[in-house]
């Protein structure tokens, strides 16, 4: 479980109807303290989700290094196979041809920053992680369909069974559920 | 909204009607439950052209590709025309996906999936192609740089492995593209579909997908990013494919506006190819709430656009040539291809590319679907036709009267045409039955930008 502690496990969860109704929530609860919250929502959500996450992640540098990483490949193995191991003379044309190795040059470099991107999102995120317990609540399958749902760790500081309970009661969600401890 | 002549034009929207979120996804889901007849048909009758083109894809390997119509000096014919028709139709799925995206055009949420799963068919049906008409396929694995005991590497100064970098990096980043916009709708699927096989099935692919806020910002920065890269690699793509052409010292072909004039000529044909795939299920599984008017009318503007660049590059084209004052050049360009042997191809790429898509200057037209299927199956034509000029029309007379020669397709070439269309299909119809088509979740979140917030 070490690795996944920057991954929100929540321990008791309340149901939303409305992306509005969810927004309203994270706001109340941020107001009582609780610092380690997460929302689930069949589409994005920009209200809850940008209180939840200021920082922007830095997946865009992984990608323009691993895009700069590519080209470099790409142009030492032109050089290696074209103008160093088989040097050809075409036409008396220089051997090291940078013109003519642009174009591989920038396919890697879009082949390479794509691929680092689809592992990026994945390692992120944590996935594929195919069980998780928020999986085993009762009616979080509508999470992907037209529900919105609030969750709070176990690990906050502010969280205790009976009080959260009763501060999400305030909020008049669909309905509270309480997660089971991961296997 | 006011009309240019003042009179009142009723508003297009990108959604119609009220559909709750849940029966937006009861709708475009019911497609993967049902087994309709008409999707077992059709599935048949691709399923029959992918025979065709197993068969004469066998024949081909099997017996060289001395079965082609092709001759010296038409060395290049259907293999590469079809290559190019295939390749340039693939580009309209990334385009509408990745640049509409970047421009934040709410059109493209309804139909940017059709139009990927699009993109990567048609660019299978484009590599199999180049791989077929290298004559010993079994050979394609030279042009990847590996270590051989023959001491040689491929040559990076030539266009061929230009084109194999491009095509399969453009396949990969358009696959990935599609996977990650499909994540959030496969696990719909997984928490909504019947029985439990489809539920694992779509929740491996769905790799645990669970919604959270953590995983929606992450998403939607890298879709944002996989944007950013594929823009400029659909623009790339048909580039290189046009310096095979380009870098070549032939009349016709070597011309420094070759790169812009094949993308615009992909995106047009790209463009006239999701028209055809949306308008017919758009029919069929009633989705008018969803792929609207509003659709239809920027798709016929978008053909209507690239036609005009298309038809901009034959004229720029066809003057560089007169104003060059070379011979061959001349004689290409004002003999062979408008009064050679080819002229009917000729006349009939301009009748269909520069004259049919005039239609859409008409909103009647462009919101038609019957009129603008016609027209975009007319400039499908057209676009083919047109590769089949830029490649014949150029080779069939080459600088030596002595070694012309006519080019006559046969059974074969018509096969792998013929096939590669119903393979396609094939694909398209399996994807239709176990894919959500139209992304259920871009929809969803259109909805909710579109209507005023329900506040709690």
């Amino acid at each position: 479980m070490r690795g996944r502690a920057r991954f929100v496990e929540p321990g008791i969860m309340a149901e939303f109807g409305a992306e509005g109704e969810l927004e309203h929530a994270v706001v109340r609860l941020r107001e009582r303290g609780y610092t380690r919250l997460e929302i689930y929502a069949p589409y994005p959500v920009e209200g809850a989700t940008t209180l939840l996450y200021q920082t922007r992640p830095r997946l865009n540098w992984v990608v323009f290094c691993a895009a700069t990483a590519g080209a470099l490949l790409a142009l030492a193995v032109q050089w290696f196979t074209n103008a160093f191991d088989y040097p050809l003379n075409v036409g008396g044309r220089p051997l090291f041809s940078l013109p003519a190795w642009i174009p591989v040059t920038f396919e890697l470099a879009v082949l390479a920053g794509g691929l680092a991107a689809f592992i990026g999102l994945l390692v992120s995120i944590g996935l594929p992680r195919l069980w998780h317990p928020v999986f085993e609540v009762p009616g979080f399958e509508r999470a992907s369909v037209d529900r919105f749902w609030v969750g709070i760790d176990r690990r906050d500081p502010r969280f205790d069974p009976e009080r959260s309970r009763q501060e999400l009661t305030e909020l008049r969600p669909l309905r509270i559920e309480v997660v089971e401890v991961g296997r | 909204m006011v009309g240019w002549h003042g009179a009142p034009v009723e508003e297009l929207r990108e959604l119609e009607g009220h559909a709750t979120d849940e029966e937006l996804t009861e709708q475009l889901l019911a497609p993967l439950w049902s087994k309709s007849r008409w999707w077992r048909i059709c599935f048949a009758v691709s399923g029959a052209g992918t025979l065709l083109y197993l068969v004469a894809f066998t024949y081909t390997v099997v017996s060289g590709i001395g079965v082609w119509g092709n001759n010296i000096p038409v060395a290049w014919a259907y293999g590469i025309t079809n290559f190019v028709w295939w390749i340039g139709i693939g580009h309209a799925g990334t385009f509408i996906s990745a640049f509409l995206l970047l421009l934040q055009q709410r059109w493209r949420s309804s139909v940017n999936r059709v139009a990927e799963a699009m993109t990567i068919f048609a660019v299978i049906q484009a590599g199999l192609f180049p791989v077929l008409h290298l004559g010993r396929p079994w050979f394609a694995y030279w042009l990847i740089p590996y270590p051989a005991t023959m001491a040689v590497w491929p040559q990076f100064r030539s266009a061929l492995p230009w084109d194999f970098a491009a095509i399969s990096t453009y396949f990969t980043i358009s696959l990935l593209f599609w996977y990650v916009g499909l994540i959030p709708d496969l696990a719909t699927v997984r928490d909504r579909a019947p029985g439990r096989v489809r539920r694992v099935v779509y929740g491996i692919f769905a790799l645990g997908w669970r919604g959270a806020g953590a995983h929606w910002q992450r998403y939607r920065l890298v879709y944002g990013i996989l944007a950013g890269l594929a823009t400029p690699l659909v623009v790339s793509v048909h580039s290189i494919v046009s310096t095979d052409f380009a870098i070549t010292q032939l009349p016709g072909w070597h011309s420094t506006i070759f790169p812009p004039y094949f993308v615009a000529g992909a995106l047009y044909s790209g463009f006239a190819m999701v028209i055809m795939l949306v308008l017919p299920l758009r029919a069929v599984f009633r989705l008018s709430n969803v792929i609207t008017t509003r659709h239809l009318d920027s798709l016929g503007k978008m053909v209507l656009a690239m036609g005009w660049m298309v038809i901009y590059t034959y004229a720029i084209e066809t003057f560089f040539a007169w104003y060059s004052g070379d011979p061959f050049e001349v004689a290409q360009y004002l003999r062979a291809r408008p009064f050679g042997s080819y002229a009917l191809v000729f006349w009939g790429m301009v009748f269909c590319n520069c004259v049919v898509p005039q239609a859409l200057w008409s909103r009647r037209v462009r919101t038609s679907p019957v009129l603008l299927f016609v027209v975009a199956f007319l400039v499908q034509v057209g676009m083919w036709a047109e590769r089949f000029v830029i490649i014949v029309a150029s080779l069939y007379r080459d600088f030596l009267p002595s070694s012309w020669n006519l080019y006559a397709p046969t059974w074969v070439d018509w096969g792998l045409l013929l096939g590669s269309i119903g393979f396609f299909s094939f694909l398209f119809f399996l994807f239709l039955r176990y894919i959500p088509f139209v992304p259920i979740d871009e929809v969803k979140h259109l909805r909710a930008e579109l209507e005023p917030r329900r506040s709690g």
